[in-house]
């Protein structure tokens, strides 16, 4: 019974290693550039890859999380900006998947991008709610059947490169700032002014420019459910799952570099331990601690995923959560032992050791979600809730 | 009991409009409740009548309205009646 799951793996993993080598090659070119990874994501709809996760039903071949997040990781070994737009668009089809299968208009959206291999946006950031996406102040505005939308996001990423744009506002001019409700909106139906530019430190090409969103739809492109509900139920879970995997990606690819700076300084010297070899040692012990931790966090979504209860309890927020905050300060952690370890010829650009994109990159987990607001969150929940004391779960 | 919980979600609910409009039904997200309030809101029903909320219970539904609260109490009562 396991052997065709086995075959459709393999598959998406030999379609994912062509996507890779395609990053790759262009991810000097995108970060110095601060460009779109357009090779990347042109391969990715090549092989497919932006639809995996639709279900079979609907055009897609009904990829599960913890598939995504090997495809996550293996494109963050290769270029972190395009392994983030992957992300960012399939935390966008998680949402569409677990919460639009009931509504008419969201499953021929899903057959859609399955068939047209569409790119997916998210806009939850907005000027003046200070970073908290579960605040909208924008309202969206049904007049019968039609609704209208302005945002001012001040954070789109790859907004200039969308097909559709996921949106949330308050649910109704009325509704409190936590009334929230989110709206697919396609790229015929919105225009975008922009009003940021993201110049940055890494993560340059997500080209996450902030623009000034207006759009006209379908009152029926509304998902039929809060937004409160949709972000504890698939966003808060994929996010911090699958950011996590492509952090883990960076560092799976820094300490590469390592371990090949260690090997060959190993065979110049033979008989002696080259200098990083025990930095090397401790980094591959830190690396496996990120990746048990993210493979718990996809094994804690798969036991909750059928529970909507579970899912909504505050002990998988907190699983989460605990996720998100060590994957993210441990990768900073390693990159930087990396560096020790390659010196020189990992500081400058252009060595097959340079880690100075990977750094950068890193830099930017901290902050995607602010660890403080995060932190500040489970230490509320911590007031109540009680962890669990078992070994397994 | 209601009352009791009317009066903690004043104190603690920090919500946006009068507690005395917000039927027993009513949604307290929707009306403005978050999720550190709510935090605010279970301790004070845990101090109020002596229970602990169990991890299991700790979910969005068991505070999603007043009725819903009350129903949560009740449960945790009656299974310390059992035990």
């Amino acid at each position: 019974m396991n052997f065709p799951v086995k075959i459709a793996q393999e598959d998406l993993a030999a379609r994912a290693a062509r996507v890779s080598a395609i990053a790759a090659e262009h991810a000097d070119s995108v970060d110095f550039e601060g460009r779109f990874p357009h090779e990347a994501v042109e391969a990715m709809r090549a092989e497919r890859l932006l639809g995996v996760q639709i279900p079979r039903h609907f055009g897609g071949e009904g990829a599960t999380i913890a598939q995504i997040a090997e495809l996550c990781s293996m494109l963050g070994q290769a270029c972190a900006a395009a392994a983030m737009v992957f992300a960012m668009h399939h935390i966008k089809l998680c949402s569409l998947v677990e919460h639009g299968g009931e509504s008419e208009w969201h499953r021929a959206f899903m057959l859609r991008v399955a068939a047209e291999q569409l790119l997916v946006a998210s806009a939850t950031t907005e000027g003046g709610i200070g970073g908290n996406l579960r605040n909208s102040i924008c309202a969206i505005e049904v007049d019968r059947d039609i609704c209208r939308l302005e945002k001012d996001a001040t954070v789109i990423s790859y907004g200039s490169h969308a097909d559709a744009i996921m949106v949330t506002s308050r649910a109704h001019a009325t509704a409190a700032s936590s009334d929230q409700v989110l709206t697919v909106f396609l790229k015929e139906q919105y225009t975008l002014e922009k009003t940021h530019t993201w110049d940055t430190l890494g993560m340059r090409g997500t080209c996450s420019d902030g623009f000034l969103f207006k759009g006209e739809a379908a009152a029926e492109q509304i998902l039929p459910k809060p937004f409160a509900e949709i972000a504890a139920q698939s966003m808060l879970a994929s996010s911090h799952l699958l950011w996590s995997s492509v952090w883990y990606g960076i560092a799976v690819d820094a300490v590469g570099r390592a371990q090949a700076f260690v090997r060959a300084a190993a065979r110049k010297s033979p008989g002696t331990p080259p200098p990083g070899a025990l930095r090397l040692a401790e980094v591959s012990n830190l690396l496996q601690m990120v990746r048990s931790n993210v493979v718990a966090g996809l094994k804690a979504y798969e036991d909750a995923r059928s529970d909507a209860d579970k899912l909504s309890s505050m002990g998988f927020a907190v699983t989460m959560n605990n996720v998100k905050i060590a994957s993210s300060e441990t990768i900073l952690e390693i990159v930087n032992h990396v560096m020790l370890i390659c010196g020189i010829m990992g500081y400058k650009n252009g060595t097959p050791f340079s880690v100075g994109r990977h750094l950068r990159d890193a830099h930017s987990a901290q902050l995607m979600i602010s660890n403080d607001r995060i932190l500040g969150n489970t230490s509320s929940m911590l007031l109540v809730h009680k962890q669990d004391t078992s070994l397994l779960g | 009991m209601n009352t009791t919980i009317r009066e903690l979600l004043v104190k603690f609910g920090k919500l946006p409009v009068s507690v005395d409009q917000v039927a027993d039904d009513a949604d307290l997200y929707a009306v403005g409740l978050t999720s550190f309030a709510s935090v605010q809101l279970m301790l004070g029903i845990e101090e109020a009548f002596d229970i602990e909320f169990p991890d299991n219970l700790l979910n969005r539904k068991s505070f999603a309205s007043i009725a819903a609260i009350a129903r949560t109490v009740d449960q945790i009562k009656d299974s310390r009646k059992v035990a």
